[in-house]
């Protein structure tokens, strides 16, 4: 699958992750490479630093006996010496394999013995302990290497050893034979594996998606061109290292175009850590800008009221016409004053505490953005964008170009990609990023590649006028009610969500008369608006189940129905009766994702009860949950939960139909 | 978990304290080695507080010795307690609620900073070079104890918990070879009580640091001592290792209420 689109000009040589690392270490042997912060202070190592120890973390591992072919765990949070692990399971011909670092002993254990792992690269005792934890489940593992050598005196593992060691080893082989490790990385080949990537088990067990060096180079170099991403850009490294996107922009971009990632101190400390690094290129997904925004608003709402007024005033004028401006199109002489005016008072400093002053470039995906927020976020003039992509093309099927932003949709094929629809409107796709196997999978392979080379996605979705896609649901999940109409739940689930009170959303109705949805509310959001109010509660549970809640919920899904009845496809689906569920979704009680995705099917069986008693027109039920913490302890939750009914409209659209 | 000790570094010999006619410790012996976790408990009032008190000279027992790595303390006063190595916690947090987490940290380097007053005004040579220095310790207590996302926050914002965890850092930044903690988990939930003991265990085996803690929680306190002093109405009832302590008729007796 070795394709000679993503190659750059001049048919160089520079097709597999190690060679690139090594010009770079020629080209740009000063430049800062990557930037951590310990000890409160900015660390940076720059492309020579970093070439010299990744060399030296090669050697150490084929010192302990790593081979080519062989695949290397790792685990942790966003590390500079996690990264140079990845590139030096590389050069050695190796395959690395990320994992969530969050993730619990036995998820890690499946992971371990289907890639067959002997070594792993960690990043402390935390993870060293789970590791130990699973040692008699994975008899293959050899060897556990840990990054952080705090708290781990006593351990006498014989499998164990610190990186500083390993580095150390590595080094005085690297000296003793140099042309070791340059013979390994010429054996390299662009059609090689570089890396591992599990799939997030939305559906059944995780995956291995196997990709090669040739198709996240050509992602890279395809998303390079497209924003003109140059030498120059920072950009904060903080999400799991596990994740597609993150091997994309921090590792293979980085990489491709040679700019700067930066480490953040600690999970806690990101926010901060933004506002000092200033990136220029971010990535997030609309979580996390949602979360800002939601702090933003709060903070605003206690300010004084003239701060308050000015506020509201400015972000008038950004939402007539900051989006306009930003997509370079005609805006009233007027409009622009007062948006210049409003950047100097309100804009800037606003994006300066956001740390995104010097943003270049932003991306969010991994979910549906709420127009307002999406919105928002450009009406202040950050160049915020959508992509759309998943593991098994490197996070790279379309772009938003830049000046054609909207709002609902993912934008447009990305360069070297070609994307068609499939008859029931799944969404295929074809170009260098795609997958090269499942991991010992080739009925899965088989599955979801078709007899012409498309991958099919399994989302739905349709082009709009102007060529830009736009994504309804996952094609199975795309259901229809007893009447015939259509029902996609992830569709509405994301309308709900949308209002901030809303955290999770989960709507049942394949096969069903009417639609019903579980809730969880955001207890910031909530919390904060029943604490305006004068409400008490005590916690969780106590506030979803009062009954002002019930009404303020019950007022966004009756926003949302009397949305969906103006759409003639939709009108069917509005949502009749609800519930706030007692306790939120959580990914340690696998109701969702790692990545925060509800696994519906999963939760409709847990709690059968509740979605029984929602659609046999009970008014309450009683249940009983078991909830795990993160220590590994089970806990139970119960509660008694009132059930609503809610208003629907008369569809809108139907009458225009007719 | 084999541990080895080294020799006695504290040593109280007949240690009696009266305020007035109270006497709040009567006749007190014991000793603590280097590098073990030491516990003092007893009921409310039995002179836990005051025994801490005594080592680090605040209070000035009427009768008895105390030797400090050999040598005899006469009328020793905090300030000289701390120069020598021994740092504390506080019952009450002891914190500037005002400052923030790093300027409350850099006050335990105080007793290390050798600049003047006047150099620090001008900030200039010798005073930078040294808060520098001073600052880097600081950072590796900060990044020891796992609070840098609050560096810069006000202390009074904090919740007991991590205020409890700044003056642990406080006293770790004068790198004490003595460290007193009084009552460090009291009011914590499980948690956080969790968090504490493994840093207390950090620190000890990581530094090498000698602790005597005044503790509450039995369980806390027999998972973590290597030896527990018992006191009840200002005696001591009973010494030695958890086991012991345990199974001691007259520490039961102290704890359970039986009558004398």
């Amino acid at each position: 699958m070795s394709d000679s689109h993503g190659q750059t000009a001049g048919g160089s040589a520079l097709d597999t992750f190690p060679r690139l690392l090594m010009q770079h270490a020629k080209v740009r042997p000063g430049r800062p490479a990557m930037r951590e912060k310990a000890y409160g202070i900015w660390q940076t190592y720059t492309w020579a630093e970093v070439a010299e120890n990744v060399r030296a973390i090669a050697c150490g591992l084929a010192e302990l006996g790593f081979r080519r072919g062989d695949r290397l765990a790792i685990i942790g949070d966003n590390r500079p010496r996690l990264y140079w692990s990845v590139a030096a399971c590389q050069c050695l011909g190796g395959i690395p394999v990320l994992l969530y670092q969050d993730a619990v002993a036995e998820e890690m254990a499946y992971v371990l013995q289907d890639a067959e792992i002997r070594f792993a690269v960690v990043e402390d005792q935390e993870q060293v302990d789970k590791m130990l934890e699973i040692l008699p489940e994975v008899p293959l593992l050899e060897r556990v290497v840990y990054d952080d050598p705090r708290g781990m005196r006593h351990y006498a593992d014989t499998l164990l050893m610190g990186l500083d060691e390993l580095q150390a080893m590595g080094r005085s082989h690297d000296q003793n034979q140099g042309d070791f490790l340059n013979a390994e990385i010429e054996k390299g080949a662009s059609d090689d594996i570089s890396v591992m990537l599990y799939t997030s088990g939305t559906t059944g067990k995780p995956k291995g998606v196997c990709q090669t060096h040739g198709a996240f180079i050509a992602a890279a170099t395809g998303g390079r061109q497209f924003d003109k991403l140059t030498d120059q850009e920072d950009i904060l490294s903080y999400l799991p290292m596990a994740w597609v996107g993150d091997h994309l922009f921090s590792f293979a971009q980085a990489m491709v175009a040679g700019f700067t990632i930066n480490c953040p101190e600690s999970g806690e400390t990101v926010m901060t850590d933004l506002r000092e690094i200033g990136p220029t290129y971010y990535f997030a997904p609309p979580r996390v800008f949602e979360n800002l925004l939601t702090t933003v608003m709060i903070r605003m709402e206690d300010a004084g009221w003239f701060k308050r007024k000015i506020f509201a005033h400015f972000m008038d004028v950004a939402r007539r016409c900051g989006a306009e401006i930003l997509d370079g199109k005609p805006v009233a002489g007027g409009d622009r004053l007062q948006y210049w005016l409003g950047n100097l008072l309100v804009y800037g400093p606003l994006k300066n505490v956001l740390g995104m002053s010097r943003i270049r470039v932003a991306y969010t995906a991994g979910a549906a953005i709420g127009p307002d927020l999406f919105r928002f976020y450009r009406s202040i003039g950050i160049n915020l964008k959508q992509l759309y992509g998943q593991t098994e093309t490197c996070a790279y099927v379309c772009l938003q170009p830049d000046g054609e932003i909207k709002l609902d949709s993912v934008g447009k094929p990305a360069p070297f990609v070609e994307v068609k629809l499939a008859d029931n409107g799944e969404i295929l796709v074809k170009g260098p990023m795609l997958l090269k196997a499942y991991y010992r999978r080739p009925d899965a392979t088989a599955e979801s590649i078709n007899v012409d080379g498309y991958f099919m996605t399994g989302d739905a979705g349709f082009f709009d006028e102007d060529g830009h896609l736009k994504i309804i649901d996952r094609a199975k999940d795309v259901g229809k009610l007893n009447n015939g109409a259509m029902f996609a739940p992830n569709y509405i689930e994301n309308k709900l969500k949308f209002f901030q009170h809303v955290k999770e959303a989960v709507v049942f109705g394949s096969k069903r008369d009417f639609v019903t949805a579980f809730i969880n509310i955001d207890l910031e959001a909530v919390g904060n608006w029943a604490e305006r109010k004068g409400m008490s509660y005590a916690g969780y549970t106590d506030l979803a189940q009062q009954t002002a809640v019930y009404e303020l919920i019950r007022e966004c899904i009756e926003k949302v129905n009397a949305d969906l009845a103006g759409d003639p496809m939709m009108s069917g689906s509005q949502v009749h009766r609800f519930l706030i569920l007692h306790k939120e979704l959580d990914a340690d009680d696998g109701e969702l994702t790692r990545t925060r995705k509800v696994r519906r099917n999963f939760i409709s069986e847990k709690y059968a009860v509740l979605v029984d008693a929602l659609f046999a027109g009970k008014k309450a039920e009683h249940i009983e949950t078991e909830v795990k913490y993160e220590d590994g302890r089970v806990g139970r939750v119960s509660a008694d939960l009132r059930i609503e009914d809610t208003k629907t409209f008369a569809p809108r659209g139907a009458v225009k139909a007719a | 978990m084999a541990r080895e000790f080294g020799e006695v570094i504290l040593d109280l010999q007949n240690i009696s304290l009266r305020f007035g006619g109270v006497k709040a410790l009567t006749d007190i012996s014991f000793n603590v080695r280097e590098h073990e976790i030491r516990s003092i408990i007893g009921p409310n009032g039995a002179g836990k507080s005051s025994m801490l008190n005594v080592m680090n000279g605040v209070y000035h027992p009427q009768e008895g010795r105390i030797l400090f790595r050999g040598e005899q303390r006469q009328k020793m006063e905090p300030h000289m307690a701390a120069s020598q190595g021994i740092a504390r916690t506080f019952q009450n947090i002891a914190l500037f609620k005002g400052m923030s987490v790093l300027d409350n940290i850099m006050t335990g380097r105080n007793l290390k900073m050798h600049t003047n007053l006047f150099q620090h005004a001008l900030f200039w040579g010798a005073a930078q070079r040294e808060e520098i220095e001073h600052r880097k310790k600081v950072e590796e207590v900060i990044d020891f104890l796992e609070i840098q996302s609050i560096r810069k926050t006000p202390v009074g914002r904090l919740p007991y918990g991590l205020q409890k965890r700044v003056e642990l850092a406080r006293a770790l930044a004068a790198e004490p070879s003595l460290l007193l903690l009084d009552e460090p988990m009291a009011g914590m939930n499980v948690e956080e009580k969790q968090d504490m003991c493994r840093f207390i265990l950090d620190v000890n085996d990581q530094f090498g640091t000698t602790i005597v803690l005044i503790e509450h929680d039995m369980g806390v306190v027999m998972d973590i001592s290597d030896r527990v002093v018992v006191l009840d109405y200002g005696k001591k009832i009973g010494d030695g290792v958890p086991d012991e302590v345990k199974n001691n008729p007259d520490v039961i007796a102290a704890y359970l209420g039986t009558s004398h």
